[in-house]
C-alpha cells in the first residue's frame, strides 16, 4: 500500500466544484480524499503556493511514431506532455502507416506503457490509410482502445463518409474528431488569406475553407445523431457555427489551440516557417472570438495539436515547408499568462478545458479528483515566471513559435496512477 | 513596416552623409519611404548617361563581386544586372539556378553559404517563393538585391516603372495610372502599387474579379472591372500578363478569347484614351491577349524605354547595395 498527501495546495476540480486550499490524498494510485484532514502517508508534498487539479489532458497531439521517429516518438512526446504538465495525451492518428487497424491502436498503448509516463490513447483512423474513401474498422479499433476517432491532418471531405462515420462511430459512443476544411477552398495555400497574404505575396487560405465544412458537419451530426468534435477552430465564423449548433442541441464539441488565441497572421511578415500551422494563424477578431467562444463555453477544449517537424524539414522557403508547432511544453503558460491573468477566463474554466471535458468527449474516466478517481494530478506554480528554451524541451523537434517568450505559471510536478514525476530534473 | 534586419552588416547604413540609404538590401519596395524612392530614382537619373553608354564605365564597383542567382527563368532582368553590375566596374557571376546544387535537394539556405564562401559582396536573387531573399539575408553577410520573388515584389521593376513614368511626364504626384490584368499572381502589381502610391499617384487595378484581391483596398488602391470605363481617364496603363504557372487550381476565368475581348489592349481600345497616354508592359508580352501587336510597338508605348530606364535603376540598386552613399563616385565604400 502506497499513500501519497499533497499538502495545502489551491486545490480546483472543476467536475467537483472545488476550488480552495484543501489536502489530496491518494492510495495506491486512486484517489482518496480532497479536503483539510491530512490522514497520514508515506510521503508528502508541500503544494503551498502551488495550484493542484485533476491531471490535464491533451486530446491532440501528433507523436509520429511509427514513421518519423526522428521528429518524436511516443516515448519523447510522453516525456514532452510531463515535461508540460499533461498527464494524458490522444495521438492522432496520421503516422506512416496511417493508425488505421486494432494492431496499431494497440501498438500505439503499448510504446505509450513501455515509455511509463503520460497516459496515452489512440485516435484511430476514420477511413482505411485516411484516405477518405471507405470507412476503417472501427469497431475493431474500439475494441484495441482506440477514444475517437479522426482522419486529423486531412478533412473528411467526402460528405457521404462523414456521414457514415458519424453514423457507425455512434454506435461505439466515440466521436468523430474533424480537422475541417474544404480542400478546394484551401487549394494551394500556406498562410491566412487577408490583408497580410495580399501584402507577401502568399497563397491564402480563406476562412470559408474551415466554416464551410463545420457548416456542414454540424448538419450531419445533426441528422446522424452522432458526434462531432470539430479539431482545433481558428475563426469567428467557426465558432459561430459551432455556438448555433450547440444552441439547437446538436452534439457538437469544438477545441481550440494556444497559437490561435495568441498569435496573428502579422508573424508571417517575416516569412519564418515557424508560424506556418495549419489552420493558419488568423486575424486579430479572431483571436478574440477565440477568447470569447472559451468563456462562454462555445469552445470546450484547449488542446495544442503538437506537431513535431525536423529543423531541416522546416527551415525552408515559406510556401515550402510544412505546416505545424510543437505545444505540449508551453501549452499551460500560454493559456495562465494570456487567458487567465488577464482575467478572460477563470483559473477553474481554464482547467476545466484541460481536464474534465476532454476526459468526457474522449468518454476517458479522467479529468477529476472525485474520491475513486485514478490519481492523475497536475502541480503548477500559477505566479512562477519563466523563459520558454526550445533547446531544452523534452520533444525531440523544436518547431516552436513561443521559443524565447517569457511565461507566468509553470508546471512543477505531476501523478500519474499516483505515481509523482517531476516536470524538470532537479537541478 | 521595415522587415530588413538589422543584425546583419549589409543592414547597416553606408556612410553618414546625408541624405543616407536606410539599409543595403533591397528587398521590396514596400518598406521604403517615398524618400527614399525618390532618392534611388534620382541615383538612376544620375547613372541615365552612363547607362546607354558602351563606351565609358565606372570603376565604382571595381573588385566588387556581384552574383546573380535566379532560381526562376528570366532574361531581360538577368541581362540588365549583369550589363548594370559590369557598367560599375564590377566582376559579374551568374550562378545559374538549373545546373546548380539546387536541383540536387540542397536547401536554399545551404546554396547561399556556399556561394557566401566565396567572397561576394552584392547577391542578385529571383525566387519562386516568396520571402525567399528575405529568409537569405538571415544567412548571408552580402547584400541581398530581390529581382523578384514568387508573388511578393519585383523592386527593381517598379522603380523603373516609376522612372518610365517620371521621364515622359516629368511627374508622377496627381497622375492616374491603372495596372491591368493578374494582379492576385502578380510581384510586379505589389511594387508598383507600393511605389506609384507613396509618390502621389492616383493608382487604379483592372481585371476579372477572380484575380484582383479586394485587400488592395486598404492602400487606397481603387479597382474596376471595366477597362472600357476606365482607359479615358488614364494618364498611364501597365498591361501584365497572366500568370499561368502560379495559377494551380481551376483555371481563374473562362477563356483567353473572353480575357482579351474584356482586358486586352487594342487599337480600338486606345482610341478611347488620352492622346498622351503611357501604355506600358514589363514584358514578357502575350501578344494579342493582353496588348495586340499595333498597341506594343505604336507611339504610346515606352515598353522599350522601361527595358533601357531598367539598367539605370538596377545601376543605382547596386550602388545602394554595395555601400555606397548616395551620389558618391569615389571608390571606397
Amino acid at each position: 500500500m502506497t499513500t501519497l498527501l499533497i499538502k495545502g495546495g489551491h486545490v480546483v476540480d472543476p467536475a467537483c466544484g472545488v476550488d480552495g486550499i484543501a489536502n489530496v490524498f491518494v492510495r495506491d494510485g486512486k484517489i482518496v480524499s480532497v479536503g483539510e484532514k491530512a490522514p497520514k502517508a508515506a510521503e508528502t508534498f508541500d503544494a503551498r503556493g502551488l495550484v493542484v487539479c485533476p491531471g490535464l489532458i491533451d486530446m491532440h497531439v501528433h507523436l509520429r511514431e511509427p514513421g518519423k521517429e526522428e521528429e518524436e516518438t511516443i516515448a519523447s512526446g510522453s516525456a514532452a506532455a510531463i515535461a508540460g504538465g499533461f498527464t494524458s495525451v490522444a495521438a492522432m492518428p496520421n503516422t506512416e502507416p496511417a493508425c488505421d487497424s486494432e494492431a496499431q491502436v494497440e501498438f500505439t498503448i503499448l510504446q505509450g506503457r513501455r515509455a511509463g509516463l503520460a497516459n496515452v490513447y489512440p485516435i484511430g483512423a476514420v477511413s482505411k490509410g485516411r484516405k477518405g474513401e471507405e470507412l476503417a474498422e472501427i469497431g475493431q479499433m474500439f475494441r484495441g482502445g482506440a477514444v475517437a476517432f479522426s482522419d486529423d491532418g486531412t478533412p473528411i471531405h467526402n460528405a457521404a463518409l462523414m456521414r457514415l462515420a458519424l453514423e457507425y462511430s455512434a454506435m461505439f459512443d466515440r466521436c468523430v474528431i474533424q480537422h475541417s476544411e474544404d480542400p478546394n477552398l484551401f487549394g494551394c495555400g500556406c498562410m491566412h488569406e487577408g490583408k497580410v497574404s495580399m501584402e507577401l505575396g502568399l497563397e491564402g487560405i480563406p476562412a470559408a475553407a474551415e466554416e464551410s465544412m463545420i457548416a456542414r458537419d454540424v448538419i450531419l451530426a445533426k441528422m446522424t445523431g452522432g458526434h462531432l468534435h470539430a479539431a482545433h477552430i481558428s475563426t469567428r465564423g467557426s465558432a459561430a457555427q459551432v455556438r448555433a449548433g450547440k444552441a439547437a442541441g446538436v452534439r457538437v464539441t469544438a477545441e481550440v489551440t494556444p497559437h490561435h488565441f495568441t498569435l496573428t497572421d502579422d508573424r508571417v511578415r517575416s516569412y519564418d516557417s515557424v508560424y506556418k500551422m495549419n489552420p493558419p494563424l488568423r486575424e486579430g477578431p479572431d483571436v478574440q472570438a477565440m477568447i470569447e467562444g472559451l468563456r462562454d463555453g462555445t469552445i470546450d477544449v484547449i488542446a495544442c495539436d503538437h506537431a513535431p517537424h525536423a529543423t531541416e524539414e522546416k527551415e525552408l522557403e515559406f510556401n515550402e515547408a510544412p505546416f505545424g508547432v510543437i505545444g505540449l511544453e508551453t501549452t499551460l503558460g500560454l493559456v495562465m499568462t494570456f487567458l487567465v491573468e488577464p482575467g478572460h477566463i477563470t483559473l477553474s474554466k481554464a482547467i476545466e478545458t484541460m481536464s474534465i471535458n476532454p476526459a468526457r468527449i474522449l468518454r476517458l474516466a479522467k479529468g477529476t479528483l472525485a474520491p475513486g478517481a485514478d490519481a492523475d494530478v497536475t502541480i503548477f506554480d500559477p505566479r512562477k515566471t519563466w523563459t520558454v528554451d526550445a533547446a531544452a524541451f523534452k520533444s525531440r523537434s523544436r518547431n516552436c513559435p513561443f521559443d524565447g517568450w517569457k511565461l507566468r505559471g509553470r508546471p512543477e510536478a505531476v501523478l500519474v496512477g499516483g505515481k509523482l514525476l517531476p516536470c524538470r530534473e532537479a537541478r | 513596416m521595415p522587415r530588413t534586419r538589422a543584425t546583419t552588416p549589409a543592414s547597416k547604413p553606408a556612410a553618414s552623409s546625408s541624405p543616407a540609404w536606410s539599409s543595403r538590401h533591397l528587398l521590396g519596395l514596400q518598406e521604403l519611404s517615398a524618400d527614399e524612392i525618390r532618392l534611388l530614382l534620382k541615383q538612376a537619373a544620375a547613372y541615365r548617361e552612363l547607362a546607354t553608354s558602351n563606351s565609358r564605365k565606372s570603376a565604382l564597383l571595381k573588385g566588387r563581386l556581384v552574383v546573380t542567382m535566379f532560381v526562376e527563368p528570366s532574361t531581360r532582368t538577368k541581362v540588365s544586372f549583369n550589363l548594370a553590375a559590369r557598367r560599375l566596374g564590377a566582376d559579374t557571376l551568374d550562378f545559374a539556378a538549373g545546373s546548380s546544387s539546387l536541383s540536387k535537394g540542397e536547401t536554399l539556405v545551404d546554396t547561399a553559404l556556399n556561394i557566401e564562401a566565396m567572397a561576394i559582396d552584392v547577391l542578385v536573387v529571383r525566387h519562386p517563393s516568396s520571402g525567399a531573399p528575405e529568409l537569405l539575408t538571415r544567412q548571408v553577410k552580402s547584400a541581398v538585391v530581390n529581382a523578384g520573388d514568387g508573388a511578393h515584389e519585383h523592386p527593381t521593376q517598379g522603380l523603373l516603372d516609376a522612372d518610365t513614368i517620371l521621364q515622359h511626364k516629368g511627374k508622377i504626384e496627381g497622375l492616374r495610372v491603372a495596372i491591368v490584368g493578374d494582379i492576385l499572381h502578380s510581384r510586379v502589381a505589389r511594387s508598383n502599387v507600393w511605389a506609384l502610391t507613396k509618390l502621389g499617384a492616383e493608382v487604379w487595378v483592372c481585371g476579372p474579379a477572380t484575380l484582383i484581391p479586394d485587400e488592395l483596398r486598404d492602400f487606397g488602391v481603387k479597382i474596376s472591372y471595366d477597362l472600357d470605363a476606365l482607359l479615358p481617364s488614364l494618364d498611364v496603363v501597365n498591361m501584365l500578363r497572366i500568370q499561368h504557372e502560379r495559377i494551380k487550381g481551376p483555371p481563374m476565368f473562362p477563356s483567353i478569347r473572353e480575357y482579351a475581348r474584356l482586358f486586352g489592349l487594342n487599337a480600338a481600345r486606345l482610341h478611347t484614351a488620352k492622346k498622351d497616354i503611357l501604355v506600358m508592359h514589363p514584358g514578357p508580352l502575350n501578344r494579342g491577349v493582353e496588348i495586340t501587336p499595333e498597341v506594343a510597338d505604336g507611339p504610346r508605348s515606352v515598353i522599350l524605354d522601361q527595358v533601357s530606364n531598367g539598367l539605370a535603376v538596377r545601376m543605382a540598386v547596386l550602388h545602394r547595395a554595395a555601400g555606397f552613399a548616395p551620389f558618391s563616385t569615389e571608390g571606397k565604400a
